[in-house]
Parts: structure tokens; C-alpha cells; sequence
């Protein structure tokens, strides 16, 4: 054997040891040391969801120490704030919670501090097991993917009890405006709140599903490609309804998170609350109601064949401490097993196609009816969420909203919509 | 002595003087900079530098119907101030008047008076939200003794009192000079300075009659926006006072010790009541002790941030204020040009009590 | 200091008179108003979470139960570690700086420290908002522990020594203004006949104002444990997750979507303990330190 031989085999015999070391490293126990998860978990059915990941993730990686940093508040709005401080600070955690789309894009991956994680998808196979739309919301003009969602979300949910509207003498209704000229009356004359609304986001998280509802989805998609006109007679009309919405509702809003007013329903304070469908994991898992009988759901009005839709996600940071670990964590999270595990208690549907959506012991009625609508329904971004118009839009959207709850001036509200829009999209 | 003592002197403190050199004024320097930029988070990640925009932070701020909340959060600031100050002074004042009786246990009251200001004001707005729960805490304590239980909104009310239009405020401003240069000229009046009451009461016209042309309003045109005094601030001013009353009320009383019983026994003597004795001799010495009080407690409420987070959450804005405000427009919606412009507005009101007040008090210390 | 070495505790025999009755009913009703919280605390916190109920907010507890206590110390345990990590070098160390500072400026007047005492004063009023942003950048410009490719692994930001640093800093002028007041007392004389002795600047410091300088130290020590365990503001942006300190955590137990009342006030209760505890002990200096901060007092 030639001394040149010799070395071209030595070479291929560590090629394929390190490869071999490699391929075992991702499933096997060599990763070790601390892995920061980083989210706005904290409560309710999500908080139950992360731990039993992070319970499973333990048992596949005995030696990872799983160190679970979550920050209070809903929708993600103080733990933005201090990730963006730790970010700015140059001291990311090992992986974080971010919503697919805009939050996702227009901040993190603009900036340059995501690592694409095409390599995932690529050795698992999920370019095959994931929605292409899904993918393309995560994803950079280039191609890179840079997160792992682990559920689908949908925004534009009302929540009630049929016992309780049988009993007021209310049907859910089909339009917003059926719900300000109909519903609304009927149930204050019951003395019954219409409709429970809390805190900030919330109010932006029912806007929402006011605009889908009122400008239906082509137009409410428009409105975050420029292709509906923030000052136009129908965006007037969003404002005006989302006003009269207001006006059916409890008054100490700020007071409330979304667990507090999603409670009102099921206390028979409040007849409606829209909110998203982890409010279905807060009524299955927290509550222990019975899907259909202690409580029951609608597209919120209008939105019928509509599904405005978010996903969390995961993602990798540039100079995450322990990169090793948090690709290990990635690749569970993105496995059938793992959204398996998670979704049912969150109250949301798998990302993963792979995953056993049809099994009824895991995903019951509510699910079921989700998922029919999620294969065939338009499918449009939340805002409340992350999908569209993340950042600075969306905050200055939110004290437009903040404003407008207290003076309920239509006119200045949408004037100042158009100065933000051209403000932060315009040319 | 000795002057290499001298120069050893001056070496211990050079470290101190470099460190503040740089976190006070090198970091303030910092920001007032990043203040005229356009700076955000996908660009400072990037290691890029701002666009320099001159004042337009600035202006934006003062005049955009996107900032609506930041001129919420400063008429928050100056009716929480003017609230706060008041309500410490009085129950201070009066709890050390109080405690000035020659009275029995007297260590323990002050002690429990002066207590809540060992607490972090996280401490305090976790325990206050809790007493604010629209349907129990305070609003059912009544019902205890018998009485119906209070029907108030407490930090979520979203009455209004004294509202104002936006564009009148550099009227409003003016109006504020001219009542001070007023209170002067009677002062310099009752010293009988007449020539300098008759420059200040001169001055006063003049300003008087810029208001009555509207000259202010249209030397610096502003929004037509409706403001007013938000009725939810009572609750922040009653968790704040609740912890730095008995701070103001140990400034009294330290002030109450050093005027000696023979000066109010003489006045006793003269025939003064009880009453007159407070009120002639006793609260013009404590003048000087509510000056430092305001200033103090002014300075606490003009930067208050952890209080208001922790009652408030998210942005309930009609509690709302300049620091919160400034945090989340940083660090949530990444833009630090306009975060540091906030933050120098801040700078500025904090150093226009505190500036003069330092300035004065060192001269007096040095005469 | 002129006012404030006042001794406070002085009790000047009371004569009884009728209006006496009104002034202690006066005080007996302030009393029970400061104490009001105190009792919402301390009974929500026996209560186990079922009892927590709003229609029964006011009444004790059915029986004492400390299971909020094990909760709420689960959660803020390694919190409340970071804060003592943090706050008692930072509170050492800005108490020696103080020291040496006040007795500089105190006993070595030189040229221009007329101008930069008040300049030094400034940094203790100004709003922390102003420096935030820049302060961030330099935490995170400096590098404690590089990595082999010319990359940071650990900085100042995220960090306990960062934090310490920052704290000590801030603390600068407030500990100088306090150790310089209270040396300002020391007669000149003192150090007078020190130096005739040849003792030079730390002789003089080592064997004549330092022996002397407890109280001091004690009012100094008080002031900076408790300013800096209840700071907020730093404890949420540039601790980081691992340097996090109890104020930050409770704050983020009190966000938390489904309000665990007991809990929360438990938690308010720890984080109030060690600041509350060393009033309680020390509450007589306290007052001093309180009163040493507005300048003049």
C-alpha cells in the first residue's frame, strides 16, 4: 500500500467515524450540558404543553439541562422585550419562541442573527412533512429556513356556552353586524356582558377578526400588501364596527388577560369571547370542560371559510451557548412525536402533517373541526401575532387601538392608521 | 497638608471621576446622540450606525398623531407629580406633627410609618394591584363594617379631569412663568425691593398680554388633541405615597427636632395658641425642608417606571408614563433613536428640578 | 449632616391633656391604613388557593398554610440567590469607594473639586432610562471570557458582574456624598496632629478616620442593600436570564396569566424580607441613610 493510499484511507476511515459519531450524536445521549428554552409559557394549557416536551426531551437527552425561561405576558409582549434586550446585549438563548412570519423575518433573520436550519429539514425530511405556506412564512427570498413551528394557531375564534345563549335567547351570530344590531341588544337586555374582551393585545386580537370579518379575506390580506388602501370607505367601515364591537363589551378591560375573560364565558358573565384557539386548551386542560357541552366555538362572525391563521415557532440563534443541544431540541420539537405530545394540550393543531391528527383519543371534536378548516379554508396572517406587520407597526397600531378604547373617534384612528402604514411600508 | 498627600488624594478619586466620566456622561452623550438618529434594532444588530435625522425624533414625539401616547404619559407625569408631592407632604407633615407630641411608643409608629419605604416598588405594586381588584380588595373592605361595597375602577378608570386641548399647552406654559414671576414680584414686593417688583410685574403684563394675542400658540403650533388628567393616577399616587409618606414625614421630623422648644415656649409665652405657634414659627422653618421634599420625591415620580409595570401590565394608558413608554418602544418595538430621544426628554425634566436644586445647595453649604 | 445628627428617639414626657385623645385616635387610624397591606399579605399568603376567593378576601385564613410559601421560594429561589450574589459585593465594594472618596473630598480639598462634587451628585438623580441604551452596547462591548475565534463567549451583559459593576458605579455618588458629610464632622484637628506625626494620606485614613467611620459604614451598608435589591429597571434589561435578580422574577410571578394571589403575595412577602429585616434591625441608621439622600436632610 502506498504511503499516499494509506492516507487516502485514513482519511475515509475518519470521514466515516466522525460520521458515524455524528449521526449518533443527534439521537444519542452525547449532548450534554445547559439548554435555554426561551418563550412566553407560563400558564394554562401552553405552560402544561412545554413542560411535557421538555419532560420527553429529558428522557431522550438524560445528560441536557433543560433551563425553562419564560416571560410573563400574553401573545409574547414583555418577552419580546427583554429577548430583544438579550439580543442587543449579544447573550441570546440557546432557542426561542417567535411567531412564524413577520416577527420572525422583519427582526431576527433582517438582522442577520438566525441560523438557517435547512440541514434539519433536509436529515428529517420535513420539507416533505411540512405545508409549503407554512415553510415559505419561515423562510428568506433565498431559500434558508430558519425556525421550527410546532403548531398552527387560529385567531379568528368565538367562543361560547350553548346552554347559556339557549337560556338568553341568542343564537351565534353570522355577521358583526348582526352581533351590534341583534346579539348585542338582546344580551344587554339580560344583563349579560356580549362580549369579554382584556388587555391590549386582546383588543388588537379582536380588531382583527373585525377587519376579516368586515373586509373579508382578499381585502384583509391586502391590507399588509398595500393592495387595500388604509384610508378607503371599507377600512372606515372596520373601525366603525370595531367601535359598536367595543361598545358591547365589559368595561375594565385592561384588567383582564385573556384567561380572565375567556372565564366569563364559561361563568355566564359574558356570552362571547373571541380569541384564539389555545383558549380551547385553557378550557380542556385547565378547566376540564367538555368540548360541545361546556363550551362551544364559530368562526368569529363573518370569517366563515376564513382562517386567520399564526404558528410558534422555534429558532437557532448565531451564538446560541449551546448550539449542540438546541439542534437537538429542534429536531424534537419538529417530530410528529413531539407536536404529538404538545398540541393537544395547547389547544393547537400540528404543524407536522406526519403527526397523528387523526387520532380522537389525542385530537378530539374540537381539533377535528380545526383541522378540516385548516386544509380548506383561506388561509391569511394574524397581526395580533406576529404573521404580519411585526414591529414597529404593529406597536404603533397597538396605541392607535389603546387610543381609540378610550375616545372611540373613528376618524382620527384610521387618519392616523394611514400616517403609520405610510410611515413604516411607505415609500 | 502634605502635598504628596494632596496628589495620593487626587489619584483615589480619579477612578471614580473616570467611571462616572463615562457611565453618567459619556453613556448620556450616548444617547443624546443616538437621539437624532433614526437607529433600530435590524440595523444595530447589524453593527450599523443610524441615519442622523436631526430633531425629528423630537418632533414626532411633540406634534405626530402617532404619538399621541407619549404626550398621554407626559400630562400623566405632571398630574402623578403634582398628586404624589401633595399627598406626601401632607400625611408627612402631618404624621410628624403627630409624632412630635411627646408621645407614648413613639419608636414604634414611626417605624411602622417609615417601613413600606424598605420595599422594592415591585413589592409595593404586586401588593396594591391585588387591593385594586375591581370586585374585592378596598371596594368590598366597606361592606366589613357594615356599608355597601365602593363601586370604583381604581388604575382602570378612564375618567378624565381638567381636559385641555394639546395646542393650547404653550399658552398653558406661558401662563405657568407668568403665575411664578407674579409670586416673585409680591415677594420682592413684601422685602420692599420696589424697583425689581416693578421689573418682574412688567414682565408678568408682557407675558400676559402674548397670551391674550394667543402668540404662543402660534409661535409653536401644535396638534389639536384632546388631553386632561387622568382620575386612574389616584390609585398610582396612593400605592407611591403609601411608600414615601413616611420618608417625607422623617424629613419633617428631623426638622421639627432641630427647632428647640425655647424658641416655641417663648412664643407660647407671647401668647401665641397652639395653632399659631405651627403656623408662625414651626412651618416657615420647615420651608427649606419642604423644598428638599419636593425635589426629592419630584425626581422619583418624573423617572417612575417598576411601580406602573407592575399595577399596569401591557400599556393601560391612562396610567401610562414616559419611562414604561420608553422601555417598550426600545426593546419591543426596536427603535432606540426615538427610545433615546424619550429618554432624554426624561433627562431634561430631571434635570431642570435637580440641576438648580444641587447648584444651590452647594453654594449654601459653601457660605 | 447638621440636621439629621439629631438624635430622633428623644421622648419628652407628656402632660395629659383632653386634645391628647385625638392625636393618638389620629395616629391609631394612619397606623392601621399603613398596616392594611401588611395584613392582605400576610393573610393571602396562609391561604391555599381554593381559600383565595374574592367574596372572602379580607377574612384570615382557615387554618395557616405554607404551601404558597413553598411555591412562591420554588420559583424565586435562585433569584433570590442572584440578588445576594449581587448585592452584597456591590454593596461592599461602592461602600469602600465611598469611604476613600468622601475622605478625599472631605479632608483633601484641592482645586476644582468644588466643580466636580456637584457633577460627581449629578449621576445619582439622573433617570436610568438615559443611559440604557448606550449602557447595553458597552456591556456587551466587553469581553470577559473570549472564544478561540476572536468571538465573545461571555461579556458584561447577561451577567452578574456587569450588574455589580453597574450598581457600584451608580453608587458612587451617593456613598461619597454620605462618607463625605459625615468626615466633613471630623475636626480638622484630628488629622492635624496626625500629620504632625508623619502619617501621610493613608495613615492618616488608616489610623484616624477609619476607626471612626461605623456609623458611617452602617448607613452606607443600608442604603446601597436596600437601593440596590429593590432596583428593577437594570434586574430587566441587561441581567440577562442567569444574573436575573428577585425583583425581576417577581414582577414576571405576578404577570403570570393564571393569578395565583397566594402565591404572588408569598412571593412579595420573600422579596420584601431581607430589605424588611434589616430595617427592622438597623431601622434607627436607616432613617440617617434615608436622610443623608436629600443632601442636607
Amino acid at each position: 500500500m502506498s504511503n499516499r493510499k494509506f492516507y487516502a484511507l485514513l482519511l475515509l476511515t475518519a470521514v466515516l467515524l466522525t460520521l458515524g459519531i455524528a449521526s449518533l450524536s443527534v439521537h444519542a445521549q452525547d449532548v450534554s450540558g445547559d439548554l435555554e428554552i426561551f418563550s412566553w409559557w407560563v400558564g394554562g394549557g401552553e405552560a402544561a404543553g412545554l413542560e411535557a416536551l421538555i419532560a420527553r426531551f429529558g428522557e431522550l437527552y438524560p445528560d441536557v439541562n433543560v433551563i425553562n425561561s419564560a416571560v410573563a405576558g400574553g401573545s409574547g409582549v414583555n418577552a419580546q422585550a427583554v429577548l430583544s434586550s438579550r439580543m442587543q446585549g449579544g447573550d441570546p438563548p440557546d432557542t426561542f419562541q417567535v411567531h412564524a412570519g413577520s416577527e420572525l423575518n422583519d427582526t431576527w433573520v433582517a438582522a442577520g442573527v438566525m441560523e438557517p436550519l435547512n440541514f434539519i429539514y433536509e436529515e428529517e425530511g420535513w420539507t416533505e412533512s411540512y405545508p409549503e405556506g407554512l415553510i415559505s412564512l419561515i423562510s428568506d427570498a433565498e431559500g434558508n429556513i430558519y425556525s421550527v413551528p410546532v403548531n398552527i394557531h387560529r385567531s379568528n375564534v368565538m367562543w361560547y356556552v350553548p346552554a347559556n345563549l339557549e337560556q338568553w335567547g341568542v343564537t351565534v351570530p353570522a355577521t358583526w353586524e348582526e352581533f351590534v344590531t341583534t346579539t348585542c341588544p338582546a344580551l344587554l337586555a339580560a344583563d349579560v356582558t356580549p362580549l369579554a374582551v382584556g388587555q391590549a393585545w386582546t383588543q388588537m386580537h379582536l380588531w382583527e377578526s373585525v377587519a376579516l370579518g368586515v373586509l373579508g379575506p382578499e381585502a384583509y390580506a391586502g391590507l399588509w400588501t398595500g393592495d387595500t388602501d388604509w384610508a378607503s370607505a371599507e377600512v372606515t367601515s372596520v373601525f366603525e364596527t370595531y367601535g359598536q364591537v367595543l361598545a358591547c363589551s365589559n368595561s375594565d378591560r385592561d384588567g383582564l388577560s385573556w384567561q380572565d375573560a375567556s372565564q366569563r364565558v364559561i361563568n355566564g358573565e359574558a356570552a362571547f369571547n373571541v380569541m384564539g384557539d389555545w383558549a380551547a386548551g385553557y378550557f380542556l386542560v385547565d378547566l376540564a370542560l367538555e368540548p360541545g357541552v361546556g363550551f362551544a366555538w364559530s368562526a368569529s362572525p363573518g370569517t366563515e371559510g376564513a382562517f386567520l391563521m399564526l404558528s410558534d415557532t422555534f429558532g437557532l440563534p448565531v451564538g446560541a451557548p449551546n448550539r449542540e443541544a438546541a439542534v437537538a431540541w429542534l429536531r424534537f420539537l419538529g417530530s410528529a412525536e413531539a407536536q404529538d405530545i404538545f398540541n393537544p394540550l395547547k389547544g393547537s393543531l400540528p404543524a407536522n402533517t406526519d403527526a397523528d391528527i387523526e387520532n380522537t383519543e389525542l385530537y378530539n371534536a374540537y381539533f377535528q373541526d380545526a383541522y378540516t378548516d385548516w386544509t380548506t379554508n383561506a388561509i391569511v396572517g394574524s397581526l395580533a401575532h406576529g404573521a404580519v406587520g411585526y414591529g414597529e407597526f404593529k406597536d404603533g397600531f397597538s396605541n392607535i387601538l389603546a387610543v381609540f378604547a378610550t375616545d372611540g373617534d373613528v376618524a382620527a384612528a384610521q387618519a392616523i392608521a394611514v400616517e403609520l402604514w405610510n410611515e413604516v411600508y411607505g415609500e | 497638608m502634605s502635598k504628596a498627600g494632596r496628589i495620593t488624594a487626587f489619584f483615589v478619586l480619579l477612578p471614580s471621576i473616570v467611571l462616572l466620566a463615562i457611565f453618567v456622561y459619556g453613556l448620556i452623550w450616548g444617547t443624546l446622540t443616538t437621539s437624532l438618529t433614526d437607529l433600530e434594532r435590524v440595523a444595530a444588530l447589524r453593527g450599523l450606525p443610524g441615519q442622523f435625522i436631526g430633531a425629528e425624533n423630537y418632533e414626532r414625539l411633540v406634534n405626530s398623531g402617532l404619538e399621541r401616547r407619549f404626550r398621554i404619559d407626559m400630562v400623566n407625569t405632571v398630574f402623578f407629580t403634582l398628586s404624589f408631592i401633595a399627598a406626601c407632604l401632607a400625611s408627612g407633615l402631618g404624621l410628624a406633627v403627630l409624632i412630635d407630641q411627646k408621645i407614648q411608643f413613639e419608636g414604634v409608629f414611626r417605624t411602622i410609618f417609615l417601613f413600606p419605604m424598605a420595599l422594592s416598588f415591585v413589592v409595593t405594586g404586586v401588593v396594591w394591584r391585588w387591593l385594586f381588584q375591581q370586585n374585592s380588595g378596598l371596594n368590598v373592605l366597606p361592606t366589613a363594617i357594615g356599608l355597601p361595597a365602593g363601586n370604583f375602577s381604581w388604575h382602570l378608570s378612564q375618567d378624565k379631569l381638567f381636559t385641555f386641548n394639546w395646542a393650547d399647552v404653550p399658552n398653558i406654559l406661558v401662563m405657568v412663568v407668568c403665575g411664578l414671576v407674579i409670586y416673585f414680584a409680591l415677594n420682592a414686593y413684601m422685602k420692599k425691593k420696589s424697583q425689581r417688583a416693578a421689573f418682574l410685574a412688567a414682565v408678568a403684563f408682557l407675558l400676559l398680554m402674548l397670551v391674550t394675542f394667543n402668540v404662543p400658540n402660534q409661535a409653536a403650533p401644535l396638534r389639536s388633541e384632546e388631553h386632561g388628567f387622568n382620575v386612574a393616577l389616584f390609585s398610582i399616587t396612593i400605592a407611591a405615597a403609601w411608600q414615601m409618606s413616611g420618608y417625607t414625614m422623617a424629613m419633617y421630623l428631623a426638622g421639627l427636632r432641630g427647632i428647640s422648644d425655647d424658641l416655641r415656649e417663648a412664643a407660647r409665652v407671647d401668647g401665641a395658641t397652639e395653632l399659631g405657634v405651627y403656623r408662625h414659627i414651626v412651618l416657615p422653618l420647615l420651608q427649606p425642608i419642604t423644598l428638599s421634599a419636593m425635589i426629592i420625591l419630584g425626581h422619583i415620580s418624573l423617572k417612575i417606571f417598576d411601580l406602573v409595570y407592575t399595577i399596569g401590565g401591557e400599556n393601560p394608558l391612562q396610567i401610562d408614563m414616559p419611562g414604561l413608554y420608553m422601555y417598550f418602544v426600545t426593546f419591543r418595538s426596536g427603535d432606540y433613536g426615538r427610545g433615546a430621544a424619550i429618554a432624554t426628554i426624561m433627562l431634561i425634566m430631571v434635570a431642570i428640578v435637580i440641576v438648580p436644586y444641587l447648584a444651590t445647595s452647594l453654594r449654601k453649604e459653601r457660605n | 449632616m447638621a440636621a439629621t445628627s439629631v438624635p430622633l428617639g428623644t421622648t419628652r414626657r407628656p402632660a395629659i391633656k383632653p386634645g391628647r385623645i385625638l392625636i393618638y385616635a389620629l395616629l391609631i387610624l394612619f397606623l392601621l391604613l399603613f398596616l392594611l397591606p401588611v395584613y392582605m399579605v400576610i393573610i393571602t399568603s396562609f391561604k391555599s388557593f381554593q381559600e383565595v376567593d374574592l367574596s372572602r378576601m379580607w377574612q384570615l385564613p382557615v387554618s395557616l398554610n405554607f404551601e404558597s410559601f413553598a411555591r412562591a421560594w420554588e420559583v424565586l429561589a435562585p433569584n433570590f440567590a442572584n440578588s445576594l450574589l449581587l448585592v452584597v459585593p456591590a454593596t461592599a465594594i461602592s461602600a469602600i469607594i465611598g469611604s476613600l472618596n468622601g475622605y478625599v473630598l472631605a479632608k483633601w480639598r484641592f482645586p476644582g473639586a468644588n466643580i466636580l462634587f456637584p457633577l460627581m451628585l449629578f449621576g445619582m438623580f439622573i433617570p436610568y432610562q438615559a443611559i440604557l441604551i448606550p449602557l447595553v452596547q458597552f456591556l456587551n462591548s466587553v469581553c470577559l471570557v473570549p472564544n478561540a475565534d476572536g468571538t465573545c463567549s461571555t461579556s458584561l451583559y447577561g451577567n452578574i458582574f456587569g450588574l455589580i459593576l453597574v450598581h457600584v458605579v451608580y453608587g458612587i455618588p451617593i456613598t461619597t456624598l454620605i462618607f463625605r458629610n459625615y468626615y466633613t464632622e471630623v475636626p480638622d484637628e484630628m488629622l492635624e496632629a496626625g500629620a504632625i506625626d508623619g502619617s501621610g494620606f493613608w495613615g492618616l485614613y488608616w489610623y484616624i478616620v477609619l476607626p471612626i467611620s461605623l456609623p458611617g459604614f452602617v448607613v452606607v451598608i443600608i442604603w446601597q442593600f436596600t437601593q440596590i435589591w429593590n432596583e428593577f429597571l437594570f434586574g430587566v434589561t441587561i441581567a440577562g436570564s442567569s444574573a436575573q435578580p428577585i425583583t425581576a422574577a417577581l414582577q414576571n410571578l405576578s404577570g403570570s396569566q393564571i393569578v395565583e394571589w397566594n402565591v404572588q403575595m408569598a412571593g412579595a412577602f420573600l422579596t420584601a424580607l431581607p430589605t424588611l429585616l434589616v430595617y427592622i434591625l438597623l431601622g434607627r441608621f436607616f432613617i440617617r441613610g434615608l436622610l443623608a439622600g436629600s443632601i442636607k436632610g
